[in-house]
């Protein structure tokens, strides 16, 4: 099972490379990764998601906790949270099937935001799910390229996610 | 105060009471060697960088202090990694500085330029790239707090020439905070607590002793808990001398090469009380079959270790000294007399086999046995890697801790010489002997040089087997005999190379000799080189296969 940890790092250089690395070493396996700033200055929030049993779990977690530059980990997995990804799929379309594939998206509450002769560019949103679900209906169309963002996720509610 | 960054380094060495320092300079760190010139710190110049960092290493571990190492940028940087790979998995403090590239060069390819933060990141507790002047008199603080408290460990600084150079406000901070580095020190009480019941309940307890045990100082509180229960103890190769080896309760090594008593007892305990160790798999054998019916109660500083090889009913994480000496305000013992008796009839010393011996032959484990005899209780042994490594763990009485250093964790050949400098130097009264093999000594023989120039009077002793024993011992019991790429046929005249360096050279071909040799070695000023030539083919026993269960070993007959 999938299992999402919200890991508060220090913004500093190479700490995604301290992450990562960690990561392969160990022989975690690494789901997505996903950082961004926060609230707070100097402290950028990393969501990891990773495919592991609770045991190496545990590990990921302890052996993430003894790096100096991370802050906090949480693992939200079983928090009622909101877990999101956004993806843009260069799919294959003439004038002839658009329009049919514009209903597609408009289903998934996605966007077109290219248009060419014989392609087109759909953004997406939403979690894995729903991404595997439309991804797999615009394969059959053919798709010429996939770029994801990763998972970000935030506990539902007032609980917050903070360094101290 | 203003002053340089190289002059920083300097006054942070000063701070945090540093007076020896391990070294090779060159290009990119020559602006710290300026200063070090009119310095009051102790600099020994090595003659390879991995030597400065494995002497450091050696210092560290005696001393109890951290050690610190300096080298050069690119080749320089380099030579460290198996140095601070060695000292990362055994749990070792050093502070090691690099010299770097100036920082408008990083990343170009510059000449001497290697991006030593990026190649250390998975050997080093933590490390430091200091682009900025400003950073460097809180990097260096927390360099040596990070280095010498909770698992210790080395910390590198890669330090740019230009900001050696640059010139910056210098004030030391006193107070440390690192928000992500809090290492729990004290161990919960309600674990504390349920350690005390099982403990008492317990009817056949083992005392489990690691590398923690030296490393926190926990040798009283260790030395008490055993007796006020009654616990038979074991110690790892990193936990030898962290418990008398003459106590009665002492069961020896556990492991792959451990003694039927430690091997037997952990075996058959109910309780493991397992303090400042991490399950190496040379200690457990075959996981599954290690310690089957016993619970376990593990104690240390570092949480990772918990649970990463084997599970664990009741978890400490803490300093083992301070937990040691709140269970013990608390101890109740159990009953354990007859488990004694049972333990009693396991042998806890390792037997050296004579029949069908050669007579005009040296035994190599005759010789290690005559240096412990010889040196006493009171000496210092390092040691290299391979069968002479283990013939000194089964046979060298420890007595005291921090007396007995080895390369556990990686298996570093060419470890102890350096390393028998850097304890040398540490404590020049002492006496300090090197156990090695022809293999290992010959990794890191330029020393001789650094051991004849600071007149450091360790004594070595190359346990020559003309070849690389432990891998051919494995390829006889293991791949049929077929000798690949271990036999040194043509080895070198140790004795000879030692009296070209300026040291004393004695050769030793006669077991009568053994004796009369290790005297004449401590009755030598300054370094000795003692090349016995020993037997090639004697195989460490006893030994359990890996992966097997270490209640079972192997015949001495199957070799």
């Amino acid at each position: 099972m999938k299992k999402i940890l919200a890991v508060l790092v220090e913004d500093k250089p190479g700490v995604l490379a301290r992450v990562a690395g960690l990561f392969s070493r160990r022989g975690f396996n690494i789901d997505s990764i996903a950082v961004g700033e926060t609230t707070e200055p100097g402290i950028s929030r990393m969501t990891i998601t990773v495919e592991e049993d609770s045991s190496t779990l545990e590990q990921v977690v302890k052996q993430l906790n003894k790096l100096v530059n991370v802050l906090k980990i949480s693992n939200i997995t079983e928090d009622p949270s909101v877990s999101r990804e956004l993806m843009l799929v260069k799919v294959k379309a003439d004038p002839q099937n658009r329009g049919e594939i514009q209903q597609i998206v408009e289903t998934f509450r996605g966007k077109t935001v290219d248009v060419s002769m014989d392609s087109m560019i759909v953004e997406v949103t939403g979690d894995d799910e729903k991404l595997e679900a439309i991804k797999l209906l615009l394969q059959y169309y053919g798709i010429k390229e996939i770029v994801r963002t990763g998972n970000i996720a935030m506990v539902r509610g007032s609980k917050e996610t903070q360094s101290q | 105060m203003k002053l340089t960054g190289a002059e920083m380094v300097l006054k942070a060495f000063e701070k945090e009471g540093v007076s020896t320092v391990f070294g090779y300079p060159g290009g990119a760190i020559l602006n710290l060697y300026d200063h070090l010139y009119d310095s009051s710190i102790k600099h020994v110049l090595t003659r390879h960088e991995q030597a400065a960092v494995h002497a450091a290493d050696g210092y560290a571990r005696v001393s109890g202090k951290p050690g610190v190492a300096i080298a050069t940028s690119g080749p320089g940087a380099t030579n460290l990694v198996t140095g601070l790979a060695n000292a990362y998995m055994d749990s070792v403090p050093l502070v090691v500085i690099t010299g770097q590239v100036p920082t408008f060069l990083i990343g170009t390819d510059a000449f001497q330029e290697a991006d030593i933060t990026g190649i250390t990141l998975p050997v080093t507790k933590h490390n430091y790239l200091v682009k900025d002047i400003k950073e460097l008199p809180r990097v260096l603080k927390e360099a040596f707090h990070i280095a010498t408290t909770g698992r210790p460990g080395p910390v590198l600084i890669d330090f740019p020439k230009d900001v050696q150079a640059g010139k910056g406000e210098f004030s030391y901070p006193e107070e440390i905070d690192i928000p992500g580095y809090k290492p729990n020190v004290e161990g919960h009480p309600g674990q504390i607590s349920r350690a005390v019941k099982t403990i008492k309940k317990a009817r056949k307890p083992v005392i489990m002793g690691g590398g923690g045990v030296v490393r926190s100082g926990a040798y009283e509180e260790l030395k008490e808990m055993a007796q006020k229960g009654n616990i038979p103890v074991a110690l790892t190769l990193m936990g030898l001398g962290g418990f008398p080896a003459s106590h009665p309760l002492y069961l020896g090594m556990p492991g792959m090469h451990g003694t039927e008593a430690a091997n037997y007892a952990l075996t058959e305990a109910d309780l493991i009380i397992a303090v400042g160790v991490r399950f190496d798999d040379r200690v457990t054998g075959k996981l599954d079959t290690f310690a089957p019916r016993a619970k376990i109660i593990h104690i240390d500083i570092d949480p990772v270790e918990i649970g990463k090889n084997i599970s664990v009913d009741v978890p400490i994480v803490g300093d083992l000294k301070k937990v040691m000496q709140n269970l013990l305000h608390r101890f109740q013992p159990g009953e354990t007399g007859e488990w004694l008796k049972t333990v009693e009839q396991w042998e806890k010393t390792v037997a050296i086999d004579k029949k069908e011996r050669d007579r005009d032959l040296i035994i190599p484990q005759e010789v290690i046995k005559a240096i412990s005899d010889v040196g006493g209780g009171d000496a210092v042994v390092t040691t290299d890697v391979g069968q002479h490594q283990m013939w000194s763990a089964q046979h060298v009485r420890c007595e005291n801790p921090r007396s007995f250093v080895s390369s556990g964790g990686l298996g570093t050949m060419g470890f102890g010489f350096p390393a028998a400098l850097g304890a040398q130097m540490s404590n020049p009264g002492k006496t300090v002997f090197c156990i090695t093999g022809d293999g290992g000594f010959q990794m890191n023989l330029q020393e001789l040089a650094t051991a004849v120039y600071y007149r450091l009077p360790v004594k070595v002793a190359i346990i020559n087997n003309s070849c690389l024993g432990m891998v051919r011992q494995w390829q006889e019991l293991f791949y049929n005999r077929r000798y690949s790429q271990t036999l040194f046929e043509q080895g070198p005249e140790f004795a000879h190379i030692a009296e070209a360096f300026g040291a004393r050279g004695i050769k030793v071909e006669k077991p009568e000799r053994v004796r009369d040799a290790i005297q004449e070695a401590l009755d030598t000023e300054g370094p000795v080189i003692m090349d016995f030539r020993v037997k090639t083919g004697e195989n460490v026993f006893p030994m359990v296969a890996p992966n097997e269960p270490i209640s079972k070993f192997m015949d001495r007959g199957d070799a």
